[in-house]
């Protein structure tokens, strides 16, 4: 099973954090992104996001990101985090 | 060397970040009591990334992965194992059985993951008055035990009595795990001292653990770690004193003399091990010194 059963959440909105919420989609990857540093950062939080999600085999999710300035690994853990969660492992 | 070893909640990356640069000869990446147990999955993902992903140049990092008794600790060692961390620290140790389960599990995961044997090194945590009774069994458990690790809040519960600054409460367990590691040839750390806001206090407590015998002590609190690494490295003095001796020892032999006096005092075995220990100290805190400010 690869893709997200029920909502789910990871992280916080506490600075150097990043809240990744996930929620089942029918089609696609459906991302929606905040970030204090959306006009830098954006497209590599984006990015990581994604390659996170292609990792687990996760194609269909709605994806809310609200990012307080997060390190890549911060990133991809609680986007990791939220997934595992949204399969109920 | 491990001077300080700072206490970081595995949960927190705004903390985790940082653990680099607050002074600490080591982090201790907590998995346990710093993190509830709806955050254990997600703390175990962070520390993970947090390790692999990150550069700690400027310390050692140190898991302190979940007890025996919680349903977390493999789950713990499956993530953490496999990037080889300097340390883990399994909590509330009681017997050598309990450093064998641990021990069995890490040598399964160090041959799945093509990892050397007895690499990964443990810190047991002893905070059980059964783990004070069997710290020399514990320390002897494992090849993998490098030092044991005094927790204090914890024994102070199963010990029934209140944790106090003066500590007189864990004074036996303090001694008795000193002199059970020192048997066993690994390191000890003290236990933290929890007034983060006594800046006299800490010296006075961390000189104490010194007196006794400890390696080095634990802090909940960067604010700690400057008064915990000035109590733990050797003064100038120890260190002028270190090569007088050596030098002493140096110029008796060259003239064939047995006994040896340095300022009216004579020069024994332990005299020159102790100034051995210290003029080793120096130098690597010489060395650590070249890569970061203290």
């Amino acid at each position: 099973m690869t893709d997200i059963v029920k909502k789910a959440y990871a992280g916080t909105i506490e600075s150097s954090d990043v809240y990744v919420e996930l929620e089942p989609n029918e089609a696609g990857l459906d991302i929606r992104l905040e970030s204090v540093v959306l006009s830098q950062f954006g497209d590599a939080i984006r990015e990581a996001a994604i390659e996170v999600l292609e990792q687990f085999g996760v194609r269909n999710a709605k994806v809310k990101i609200v990012d307080r300035g997060a390190l890549d690994c911060v990133i991809r853990a609680r986007v990791e985090a939220a997934i595992k969660r949204g399969r109920g492992e | 060397m491990r001077r300080s070893l700072l206490f970081l909640p595995g949960n927190t990356p705004n903390i985790i970040i940082n653990g680099d640069a607050l002074g600490a000869d080591a982090v201790i990446l907590d998995l346990e009591d710093a993190v509830p147990p709806s955050e254990k999955d997600a703390a175990r993902i962070l520390v993970r990334n947090a390790i692999s992903l990150m550069k700690f140049e400027n310390c050692e990092v140190i898991v302190r992965i979940n007890s025996l008794d919680t349903d977390y600790w493999k789950s713990d060692l499956d993530e953490i194992v496999p990037l080889k961390p300097d340390l883990i620290m399994p909590p509330k140790i009681s017997c050598a059985d309990d450093v064998s389960i641990i021990d069995s599990y890490i040598a399964e995961l160090e041959k799945e993951f093509g990892i050397e044997s007895n690499t990964v090194k443990l810190v047991p945590l002893i905070e059980t008055a059964m783990g004070v009774e069997n710290s020399f069994q514990i320390a002897t458990a494992s090849k993998r035990v490098s030092a044991l690790f005094l927790g204090g809040e914890d024994l102070t519960a199963d010990l029934r009595c209140k944790r106090t600054k003066e500590g007189n409460e864990i004074d036996y367990a303090r001694k008795r795990m000193v002199s059970a590691a020192r048997a066993a040839g690994v390191d000890a750390y003290d236990t933290p001292f929890t007034d983060v806001n006594d800046d006299e206090g800490i010296f006075a407590d961390a000189e104490y653990a010194k007196s006794l015998g400890f390696t080095g002590k634990s802090s909940i609190s960067p604010r700690h770690v400057a008064a915990i690494n000035e109590v733990f490295s050797p003064s100038q003095k120890d260190i002028d004193h270190a090569y007088e001796v050596m030098e002493a020892i140096r110029i008796a032999k060259e003239q064939g003399r047995g006994a040896i006096a340095l300022h009216g005092k004579m020069i024994d075995a332990p005299i020159v091990a102790r100034a051995q220990q210290t003029i080793a100290m120096a130098e690597e805190l010489l060395l650590m010194r070249g890569g970061r400010n203290e």
